[in-house]
């Protein structure tokens, strides 16, 4: 048989379904992969040994009416996952034992799946190139010493490199849709309280959703199936009926209305990305789309505005980490208030510390009014642009990123040149809606770049729908070589 | 709004993270660069925009006031970095 890790995870699990293969196969297989892999970074957490109990458990006993039967996965190291090492890239975490489980990786494995270990990703999932976090750095397999993107880059570089079938990443203002654009994979992020935030370390609560990353749309369909759902245990969890969107994937896309917001069209961005775009729009209409110029005016204030809303939640957040509890507590210190500024800073990472920073900042008497609620008034400006578009367009298209893939350490001295990674994904937080973001072609050093589709709240189905449609006229095809294995 | 070094030891005392002499310079001028990104917000006028902290329309919901877990202290105290029985232990705050 063909290499089953370079397949899709639709096709491993029909393969299961018709036992042509074994659980306890395929987790070999990928388990092969990992332990060949030199370079990459991508695992934080190896669950090798316990993974192979579950494959071979699996196999005693098939269950194959669940969505995911017998499929190993790894999941970026911010899920808590009972009883394994979940460390968020921080060195805070580096002992930390969940003793409960997130509801999105409980869901995962109530259809059939099981561990096969914790990705890398930037420290509190804070950072665009997975540089910052305190494992190391991440290289994307497209090429040696390149980013694979972040914040959910260990998660993107593994699903590339087949060292997993799919994966999920979280993403707060796009640390699921840039990474999968960098590696030439697909990430969605759904619509804010689509999936349960509950047992996902916090980052920025009004902003982080989990979401699926695949190799193909049709495995994030599938992907996204088996993990959203309502939580009681998440108050931000929205209550409605469960949604068949593999079932229902289509590409019969004709008449839908997507729109082209003419402010994604920045300052000095490359060429191949104004070229990708254009190749996006034909290739929707050519599907019987409906190309339609939109405007979203307020589009260069969401950086701005992220950057105050996003660090003062994490401020908030991050508030728990005190040394008491759980996690990393310094030696050092003659007093309790000592102890906790001592530990917070050995313990959090140069980022996390600047952003901890200025959200105290910002939310601090006398600034709070005019950074704080500000941003609040802006951000309801942003989501109103949104809002109006989408009474004429059923979904937009933009790129993925102003760039492909850099090298690491070209933009690590110069925050704010790695924040205007995200200046495409970070609206779609803001306004709390979902995006997917596709393989769509590749720039002059053949780096993959990503298309993205930004829908309506809750109209996940019709976003997958118009990404199915558009990936197979794009069919993008990826053929890396296994450098990272010597 | 210029940051400087007295303002970063404020605010860092408010954020309980003790900053590094040899830092706080570089940790200056990023502040000071971001600020002034961020204060482009200042450009637009939102007098009467009605500030957005949830994307959500309904207000939270609450759920009722039943035991549901509980009984896991070892569990929890198994993570602390630091403990006696069935305290958490912290450096000395009563002289």
């Amino acid at each position: 048989m063909p290499d089953i890790t370079k397949k899709s995870l639709t096709e491993i699990i029909s393969l299961i379904k018709k036992k042509e293969v074994k659980s306890e196969e395929i987790t070999q297989s990928f388990i092969k992969n990992i332990d060949n892999d030199k370079k990459l970074n991508s695992f934080i957490t190896n669950c090798s040994e316990q993974a192979l109990e579950k494959a071979k458990n699996f196999d005693k006993n098939p269950n194959l009416q669940t969505l995911l039967p017998g499929v190993p996965l790894a999941v970026k190291d911010l899920f808590c996952t009972e009883g394994v090492k979940t460390t968020a890239g921080s060195k805070m975490l580096e002992n930390f034992i969940p003793n409960y489980e997130s509801t999105i990786t409980k869901n995962l494995w109530n259809e059939g799946a099981f561990l096969l270990g914790k990705l890398n990703c930037d420290e509190y999932a804070m950072g665009s190139s997975n540089e910052t976090s305190y494992y190391g750095n991440v290289m994307n397999p497209i090429a040696e010493n390149t980013v694979p993107g972040g914040s959910s880059g260990g998660s993107a570089s593994a699903l590339a490199a087949d060292l997993t079938p799919t994966t999920i990443g979280t993403d707060t203002g796009g640390s699921i849709r840039q990474p999968a654009s960098f590696t030439g994979t697909v990430g969605l992020k759904p619509t804010y309280g689509l999936c349960s935030r509950w047992g996902i370390v916090a980052f920025a609560s009004s902003l982080d959703q989990a979401g699926p990353m695949t190799k193909t749309v049709e495995d994030c369909a599938l992907m996204l199936e088996a993990m959203a759902g309502f939580d009681e245990k998440d108050s931000t969890s929205i209550n409605k009926k469960k949604e068949n969107y593999s079932k229902k994937l289509t590409d019969n896309i004709k008449g839908l209305k997507i729109g082209i917001p003419k402010e994604y069209r920045v300052d000095g961005m490359p060429k191949e990305i104004d070229q990708l775009w254009e190749n996006g729009k034909k290739i929707l209409k050519d599907s019987g789309a409906e190309i339609i110029d939109i405007s979203l005016p307020n589009t260069k204030y969401a950086l701005p505005t992220y950057y105050i809303v996003a660090p003062a939640e994490a401020s908030s957040n991050l508030a728990r980490y005190d040394g008491v509890k759980y996690g990393f507590r310094s030696s050092k210190g003659k007093n309790l208030i000592e102890m906790y500024e001592n530990t917070r800073s050995e313990g959090f990472g140069d980022e996390v510390k600047r952003r901890i920073l200025i959200g105290t900042y910002v939310l601090s008497s006398g600034y709070y009014d005019a950074y704080y609620i500000k941003a609040q008034k802006v951000r309801r400006l942003i989501k109103n642009d949104f809002d109006q578009s989408f009474k004429k367009v059923d979904a937009i298209l933009t790129p993925s990123t102003p760039s492909a893939a850099f090298k690491i350490g070209e933009k690590k001295d110069d925050p704010i040149s790695m924040y205007l990674n995200d200046i495409f994904t970070v609206p779609v937080n803001l306004a709390g809606i979902p995006a997917i973001s596709i393989p769509a072609g590749t720039d002059s050093n053949n780096y993959p770049l990503g298309l993205q589709l930004i829908g309506k709240p809750l109209d996940e189905q019709k976003l997958l729908n118009i990404a199915y449609a558009a990936e197979k006229k794009i069919n993008f095809k990826q053929n890396l070589q296994k450098w990272w294995e010597k | 709004m210029s940051i400087d070094k007295d303002k970063i030891k404020h605010i860092s005392k408010l954020a309980r993270i003790s900053v590094d002499e040899k830092k706080i310079d570089s940790l200056t001028k990023d502040l000071s660069s971001i600020f002034k990104f961020i204060e482009k917000l200042n450009e637009l006028k939102t007098d009467n925009i009605e500030p957005l902290s949830s994307i959500l329309d309904e207000p939270l919901r609450l759920r009722k006031d039943e035991i549901n877990d509980g009984k896991i202290r070892e569990k929890i105290l198994e993570n602390s970095p630091q403990k006696n029985e069935e305290f958490f232990v912290v450096p000395k705050v009563i002289e």
